[in-house]
């Protein structure tokens, strides 16, 4: 794989919020619904001190400029010390913005941060590690990695989902601009948020705090289910893994369950029980590998396997080192795992 | 010297300094290694930013490259991550630090009419072992790998966030390197504040009240004042990070129940006074600049005295605005949302009286002062994004974006260099005798000016479309690749301004037109002395009567005592 | 100066301005007061947070002779200065001998804690956040003791040979000042850690 794109340049600009998007421009959920409006509201205020700022700045600087053909050109300016009244003029007017700035954010803080959570809503652990997600739902028994699947809520019949956060290792960052604002992931410290998409769909976000050599794959991506195909999907989690009649699968669960990879992996059902890397009892099912790096196909997962180093350099997985034949059958296996 | 006519025996030393090729290298090095003198510390910590500011800017432009196209390997992950951590580091402690106290060294005694600083040698000592955490910082690149066979230079971010720093998470020698060199850098900080406070109170010629003091030397002891509670937190926070990884401790250990957050207040508890501390002196050179080329007194002297103090004041107080997505709660977050914008208060009082400066006066487009209008207009617009940053929903999306990151630089280069290069344009002719040439100092503006704007305006842009800061790379289908495309050629720019400087200080120094005392027509104490300053600075020390002596003495119909 | 302005030397009538050794070390004590600041709150957010033994309660007995000891050579170093300067150079001896003295003790009981700590308690810097915060603001104090001691002990040398005169009472005052300092440190030490933290 060639890791030097050139994409297309026109396809680069941005025209309209397309699924893919990122913008906080975007709104799709309550969170980032209301920090939108407030946001308008700030910039609207600071474009209008800032034209009437920057023009008495421009109207000084063209205005006083030294003539050179004037005939007083070679005389001091009168010299004005201050004046009490203007100093004051000018320190209660940006205290009266202010005040309203205040009030306005203190509005959208609690709304956020403070509004009690409703019984209808989901709950949804997650653990930030490097460089990855883990996502559980205590109360439906699923456990999964990196890819999050919550139902639209219904402003109607709000269903929010509520992620209690923390980390296993270093700070971590959940940010989905579309749905909320950021919110931290700290060891030793639980944090919570909430989400509310109202449209079905991929929203796309990544970690936004600092956490090491790959803190830029460590991507997020949520999918926003309807009710019906969030049940489904939840149903179909909560089964252990399939076991592949296949003899080149079973061949590839017997190596998987030899080597290294239970002691960090968990496969609902078989011997792996590892908690340090992703759950990957269901990883077919997903869309992508390496917490977003790269899409989910055999031949990407054969190469990760054989050396993740070569799609997220200082990865915590080592390179295996199997031979061909092991490594057709880990790949065959993992494919198995729907 | 046989000259004809009798020549002052302190314009005969200087000139012996400057055309005598036959002392010995060895003796010069000597000169400059042993001096206590004010001047020679200034100049030096002066030379020492800019080497550090070339190589931070070439760190900057290995990052650009690399981020200019989505999924580029230019440099690797593990290089990306030193790369902004040693940018960062170097830009704040060795390029920040050094030049505005380089230039504080420099003029604080002359513009209050004093030989030298309170404690010559206590400057000495504060400067090399500031220079020494300089040298320090940039060994790890040869000498931190250790035994592990781990990174080479810091990658764990200017602000180094535990628990990343912890030996499990960064073993090596690499952080311990930084911690070192911030801690040395941070002795030698509070030495050369020390100095600064205790010269300003104990060393003013007679006459020169504390309001009666220049502006420039007012914001000098805020900021030095400001160092004391800044820095030393910072240097208390490197201890605990010290004891951490080497006798194991357990301050951000959190596996043994210490905690992540802690380091965070202690940090910007230092962090965020410290942008004030680089942006005073700033002001501090726009407050005597901008009277000067505007022709007029500065407005509102005591207005602008108690902006700064409150600045000082109120910048302690502001600091976990940085630590609004770390879970403190609502309560905690109003708070500091509440005191963060009032330090927009102030700073716009500064704004408004720099504007009513200009009002009425007759302003001479000088590089100088280009570069210090420049400063007032990327000032304003700095100041309102931090506005909407001090937001708190606002920063939940935009924290750690690259609208952060386009905002503090618009501080740091918008606001700080500009006014750096201004304070150069302005003052090089003190330091150094000779004029810096006027028209390679507005082709260096202009050129600047259009690097700095296509990078940094553009730079808000990522940010609001969900780009996070520190990722050596992005995906392609995010939209984000345009706007970095245009960032990065912003940066070849600043480059060639930056070179265009460097060559017009060195062409100036050997073959500018000869400065004179007074090349600015300006009117405090400093421009009474010759271009460069004897070593003793003022044979009689002077007296004064108000804050600008030199416009008394210019005119003596209409002396400033007359309304102070 | 033949090309320079020259600024008329008005005599301003008595033009006085605070000593810089005071102002220096005034500044000093407010950065080393922000330094031991940090390490103060460090200790009070771990208080209570441990997950193992032992604890503050378990084995931290009062200093309180020490104590005594320490507060009462703020008083001693002040009567060596007054001494010096009404120039009586024996007495100021004596007095800085009796605060080296009182200093020595409060340091002698600091390391008759800690050993009791470290072997019969097991506590270690390694051992928990208690260990962690403890060592560290009680040792950074201890150090700032020592650097007194030492100074004081110079004092006191070039005392006894005659060289310090009525002349040197600034600087003397001076270094009263930073031990003055040391001494309020140990108040605030003292309360956070034994009263407090217990």
């Amino acid at each position: 794989m060639a890791r030097t794109v050139w994409p297309d340049l026109a396809a680069q600009i941005p025209t309209g919020f397309s699924h893919g998007s990122t913008s906080i421009f975007a709104p799709a959920g309550t969170p980032a619904h209301s920090i939108f409006g407030l946001s308008m509201l700030v910039l609207g205020i600071t474009l209008a001190i800032f034209l009437v700022v920057a023009g008495l700045f421009l109207y000084a600087v063209v205005r006083y400029r030294h003539r050179a053909e004037d005939a007083n050109a070679s005389r001091e300016p009168s010299q004005i010390f201050g004046s009490n009244q203007i100093e004051l003029s000018w320190t209660v007017i940006p205290i009266l913005i202010v005040v309203l700035l205040f009030l306005a954010t203190t509005r959208v803080i609690f709304m956020t941060q403070s509004i009690p959570k409703p019984a209808s809503s989901l709950d949804i652990n997650v653990v930030g590690h490097q460089f990855w997600w883990e996502y559980s739902y205590p109360k439906l028994g699923v456990v999964t990695a990196n890819e999050l699947h919550i139902p639209v809520s219904d402003p109607k019949k709000p269903t929010p989902s509520y992620l209690t956060m923390t980390s296993a290792d270093t700070d971590h960052s959940f940010w989905v601009p579309r749905l909320a604002g950021k919110m931290d992931l700290i060891p030793n410290q639980i944090n919570t948020m909430w989400m509310d998409p109202q449209q079905a769909g991929l929203y796309l976000g990544q970690c936004a705090q600092y956490c090491g050599v790959q803190h830029a794959k460590m991507l997020i991506r949520v999918y926003a289910d309807s009710p019906a195909d969030f049940a489904a999907w939840v149903a179909h989690q909560k089964q252990p893994a399939v076991e592949s009649a296949d003899p080149q699968a079973a061949a590839g669960r017997a190596i998987f369950q030899h080597n290294s990879c239970i002691s960090c992996h968990t496969i609902a059902g078989t011997v792996a029980t590892g908690r340090f890397g992703p759950d990957l009892t269901h990883v077919a099912s997903r869309e992508t590998i390496g917490s977003g790096a790269i899409p989910n196909n055999p031949a990407n997962l054969r190469a990760f396997v054989d050396n993740p180093e070569h799609f997220k350099p200082g990865v915590l997985m080592p390179a295996m080192h199997m031979n061909d034949k092991d490594l057709d059958a880990i790949t065959a296996y993992l494919a198995s795992l729907k | 010297m046989a000259a004809d006519a009798p020549v002052p025996a302190e314009t005969a030393q200087t000139a012996t300094t400057h055309s005598a090729p036959r002392r010995l290298v060895l003796d010069i090095l000597n000169d400059w290694v042993t001096t206590v003198d004010h001047k020679k510390i200034g100049l030096m910590y002066i030379g020492y930013a800019l080497v550090f500011l070339v190589v931070a800017g070439i760190q900057a432009l290995l990052m650009r490259i690399q981020l200019s196209l989505p999924n580029n390997d230019f440099v690797s992950p593990q290089a990306f991550n030193s790369l902004f951590t040693m940018h960062g580091t170097t830009m704040v402690f060795f390029v920040g630090m050094p030049i505005l106290f380089g230039f504080g060294n420099y003029l604080v005694p002359l513009m209050i009419g004093a030989r030298d600083m309170a404690f010559p040698r206590l400057n000495a000592f504060s400067f090399w072992i500031s220079a020494f955490g300089g040298i320090l910082l940039y060994f790890s690149y040869f000498g931190a790998s250790g035994l592990y066979g781990a990174g080479s230079a810091p990658d764990v971010g200017w602000f180094a966030y535990a628990p990343l720093t912890a030996r499990v998470f960064s073993p090596g020698h690499s952080t311990d390197y930084w911690t070192l060199a911030i801690l040395l850098s941070g002795i030698g900080s509070i030495g050369t504040a020390l100095n600064i406070v205790a010269t300003t109170i104990c060393m003013r010629c007679p006459g020169m009240k504390l309001s009666r003091m220049p502006l420039l030397v007012w914001l000098y002891l805020v900021t030095s004042s400001l160092v004391f509670v800044a820095v030393s937190p910072l240097t208390a926070a490197q201890i605990m990070l010290m004891l951490d990884r080497y006798i194991g401790s357990h301050f951000f250990d959190t596996q043994a129940g210490g905690s992540a957050v802690l380091w965070m207040h202690f940090f910007w508890i230092f962090g965020h006074p410290e942008v004030y501390i680089l942006i005073l002196p700033a002001f501090a050179f726009a407050n005597e600049i901008i009277p000067v080329f505007s022709r007029k007194a500065i407005f509102g002297y005591a207005a602008m005295v108690a902006a700064s103090v409150g600045i000082g004041f109120i910048s302690l107080s502001v600091w976990a605005h940085h630590m609004f997505t770390v879970g403190l709660g609502a309560g905690a977050n109003t708070f500091f949302v509440l005191a963060t914008m009032i330090i927009s208060v102030p700073t716009g009082i500064k704004l408004f009286n720099w504007l009513a400066t200009l009002w009425g006066g007759k302003i001479h487009f000088t590089a100088s002062m280009m570069f210090a209008i420049g400063f007032l207009f990327q000032f304003l617009i700095a100041g309102l994004t931090g506005v909407m940053l001090s937001i708190a929903p606002f920063d939940w999306q935009l924290g750690n974006s690259y609208f952060v990151v386009a905002h503090f630089h618009y501080v740091l280069v918008g606001g700080i260099l500009f006014m750096i290069f201004s304070a150069f344009y302005y003052w090089f002719p003190k330091m150094s005798g000779k004029m810096l040439s006027e028209k390679l100092g507005k082709w260096h503006f202009w050129i600047f000016l259009i690097g700095f704007h296509l990078t940094f305006d553009f730079m808000h842009v990522p940010g609001m479309l969900g780009m996070p800061r520190r990722i050596y790379t992005y995906e392609a289908d995010r939209g984000w690749m345009i706007w970095n495309m245009i960032i990065s050629s912003g940066a070849i720019f600043q480059a060639a301004g930056t070179l265009l400087f460097v060559y017009n200080m060195i062409w100036s120094y050997f073959k500018g037109p000869v400065a004179g005392p007074d090349p600015w027509d300006a009117w405090t104490l400093e421009w009474s002395t010759p271009s460069p300053p004897p070593a003793y600075n003022f044979a009689e020390i002077p007296s004064v009567a108000s804050r600008r002596p030199l416009w008394d003495l210019k005119h003596p119909e209409d002396p400033d005592s007359n309304y102070e | 100066m033949s090309e320079a302005a020259v600024i008329p030397n008005v005599t301003t009538p008595e033009w006085e301005l605070p000593s810089r050794g005071v102002v220096g070390m005034v500044c000093l004590i407010v950065a080393e007061a922000a330094i031991f600041t940090i390490f103060v709150v460090a200790y009070l957010y771990y208080v209570g947070k441990d997950r193992s033994g032992p604890t503050p309660r378990e084995v931290l007995d009062l200093p309180i002779f020490t104590s005594v000891c320490l507060l009462s050579s703020s008083l001693t170093v002040h009567f060596a200065v007054a001494a010096l300067h009404q120039a009586r150079r024996g007495l100021c001896s004596l007095w800085l001998a009796a605060t080296v003295l009182l200093g020595g003790i409060f340091l002698g009981g600091t390391a008759h804690e800690w050993y009791k700590l470290i072997v019969h308690d097991g506590l270690t810097i390694q051992t928990n956040l208690f260990g962690t915060t403890f060592y560290s603001l009680v040792g950074l104090h201890a150090s700032h003791v020592i650097i007194g001691l030492i100074m004081l002990s110079l004092a006191l040398i070039f005392s006894l040979n005659g060289s310090m005169t009525a002349k040197h009472t600034g600087r003397l005052e001076v270094l009263s000042l930073y031990w003055h300092f040391v001494d309020a440190v140990w108040v605030v030490v003292f309360t956070v850690v034994y009263i407090l933290g217990r």
